[in-house]
């Protein structure tokens, strides 16, 4: 009789033993990912003599912003290389949308002969890496004197982000139904308002997902930036840490390289916490098939 | 390593079978070659920036090519003397070392966050996030980090370890090639083992959940149900996240040329480190692209090789 009763049973022993498994070894391998990160950015506002006595302390006694000023001193200072580097993520994102939405409209909605062929030449600037090709593109910037530019260094970034984002578009205007299409021209619409005003809404997220990995790639992107750029007043930020961290003789401002990694990273941390979905999407977008 | 944690290899994966079947061409569409037009500004970009540099490293590397000064035609012997480098072969087989040994630890950390964080709960995607937010952390950036951390005056690791009574005097990791290489190799698979995670997790996720239902009704062990279901079923997600981590290790550069800076004693230079130093450190052109035209014939064979095995379906082997 006492098994007719209806108990809310709890769950089962080793059920609830896997969650707490779960949730255990989740929070040591996040304490892990992220202590590095919370390090670095806690030392970044410690006075110099904490930070050599206790560098693993979170939290210091005293509050100061005097790596960030010391940062200031580094070269030309760092609010003209984060300058350049606003710069430069913003001219790849921004070209990088011009070129690649039209392309990726092209290759959805127009058939010709020889479109696949364009498609596959296209896609295969992806299986070469451009660190095979930089020695080359070195004397295409010299000739069109674009060396040592912003501008220069922001062509080569579009470049290298077209494949991706081409592919990004095509599947994104893939997804526009034809018939809203074929309704839309037998109102009279044009080309460019087809391409305005029905399929870019539609087509929104995968320009999201363009734009953010535009970002990403030319704010973090160093080989380049350092064959290219010469001149100190056009360093990026991470040239500048790389100097930082190389040292004046011998003698490396901790304290300093501290503040410049957090000003390098944050945005990138912020953006992706925004933006996630998109960024994960992009991701995924070749593994899910 | 200018983008590593770009998503264009994953697009190949998928974009290199581009003559899979396209809906047929629109009968409504009146002028196809319009599109031509729409595709005119990136193909200027990709022919001008990506066809001509492709074809002028092959031009290149059949020259004597100064930055300053004539250059002349030398036919293969910038070839003939790549085989007598030895500091380039060394590169090269600490590049394939790197790569082997950063991939394996890399799969073996990702795969159990993978199956850690794949279920249907909040905290679960937390996790995700948490595990994932290095990887949006530039190599630079990162690079710079490790070498304070690692630093044996004011870094994190050094005040831990002596505060444990662990070890007496600071370590010096950078100063001998193991501890060097371990270091770097712990950088990176904290910095991209997130990105491995999430592509082996579609590949967990895209596992029909009767069939794992079905084989534990037929009482299979976890292991064996991991092994004989699991694993099978998420291969072309494993391949991928292959092909991703050993391209990407391939051409690793960054971290050589930040935290070690190529040393102890030359040890860590990997293979772009060298194409760096010959063409714009030495300024020899010509010789540099010869070397850049061999990486990328070694690149191109490993990725068709993984490609390959990739397309086959599994039902096909």
């Amino acid at each position: 009789m006492e098994r007719i009763r209806r108990n809310p049973t709890p769950p089962p022993l080793a059920e609830r033993l896997s969650f707490w498994g779960f949730v255990i070894a989740g929070l040591v391998v996040s304490v892990i990912f992220l202590m590095p990160v919370v390090w670095s950015l806690a030392n970044s506002f410690k006075p110099a003599a904490e930070a050599l006595a206790h560098p693993a302390a979170l939290f210091s006694k005293s509050f100061s912003l005097e790596n960030y000023r010391r940062l200031e001193g580094v070269g030309a200072g760092w609010v003209v290389y984060a300058t350049n580097s606003v710069l430069i993520a913003l001219g790849t994102v921004v070209l990088t949308i011009l070129v690649s939405v039209p392309a990726g409209y092209g290759f959805s909605k127009f058939r010709f002969p020889g479109q696949s062929l364009l498609f596959v030449i296209v896609m295969a600037t992806m299986m070469i890496p451009f660190q095979s090709i930089l020695t080359p593109l070195f004397l295409i910037l010299k000739f069109l004197r674009l060396q040592n530019s912003l501008t220069g260094l922001v062509l080569i970034y579009v470049t290298f982000q077209l494949p991706f984002s081409i592919f990004m578009m095509r599947n994104a205007f893939d997804a526009v139904p034809r018939a809203l299409i074929e309704a839309a021209r037998i109102d009279g619409a044009s080309q460019a308002t087809i391409l305005r005003r029905i399929m870019l809404p539609i087509a929104l997220p995968g320009v999201a997902t363009v734009a953010m990995f535009a970002f990403l790639n030319s704010w973090n992107e160093f080989l380049a930036a350092l064959i290219f750029l010469s001149d100190q007043n056009k360093f990026t930020l991470p040239i500048m840490l790389v100097n930082v961290s190389s040292g004046i003789y011998g003698i490396i401002d901790w304290g300093a390289l501290q503040a410049g990694i957090a000003v390098t990273m944050l945005p990138c941390i912020l953006l992706f916490l925004a933006l996630q979905r998109y960024y994960v999407r992009g991701l995924t977008a070749g593994a899910v098939k | 390593m200018a983008f590593p944690t770009s998503p264009a290899p994953v697009a190949v994966a998928q974009g290199a079978t581009p003559t899979k079947p396209r809906p047929p061409a629109q009968p409504a569409e009146p002028k196809g070659w319009l599109g031509l037009v729409f595709m005119a500004p990136s193909l200027v970009f990709i022919t001008g920036l990506f066809l001509i540099p492709l074809g002028m490293t092959l031009w290149m590397s059949l020259h004597n090519w100064p930055l300053l000064g004539r250059v002349k035609f030398t036919g293969l012997a910038n070839y003939a003397e790549l085989a007598h480098d030895m500091q380039l072969w060394h590169s090269l087989g600490f590049t394939l070392l790197y790569t082997v040994l950063v991939t394996t630890a890399i799969m073996a950390v990702a795969l159990p966050l993978a199956l850690l964080v794949d279920r249907p709960l909040r905290l679960a995607g937390l996790f995700r996030t948490i595990y994932f937010m290095p990887v949006v952390i530039g190599f630079g950036a990162a690079s710079t980090l490790w070498m304070w951390l690692l630093n044996p005056d004011s870094g994190v690791f050094a005040q831990l370890l002596r505060g444990a009574g662990l070890v007496d005097s600071a370590p010096r990791p950078l100063e001998s090639f193991w501890p060097a290489l371990g270091v770097i190799i712990l950088m990176v698979v904290w910095k991209t083992a997130g990105f491995t995670m999430v592509i082996l997790l579609t590949g967990l996720q895209a596992i029909p959940a009767d069939v794992i239902e079905a084989a534990k009704i037929d009482g299979a062990s976890v292991f064996s149900r991991f092994r004989r279901i699991t694993l099978p079923l998420m291969r072309n997600s494993l391949l991928l996240a292959l092909v991703l981590n050993v391209t990407s290790s391939m051409l690793a550069f960054d971290q050589f040329f930040i935290i070690t800076q190529g040393g102890p004693a030359n040890s860590t230079i990997s293979a772009v480190f060298s194409i760096y130093l010959a063409s714009f450190s030495s300024y020899r052109l010509g010789y540099g692209a010869a070397m850049s035209f061999v990486l990328l014939v070694v690149l191109v064979a490993i990725s068709s090789v993984q490609l390959a095995f990739l397309r086959q379906r599994p039902e096909e082997s």
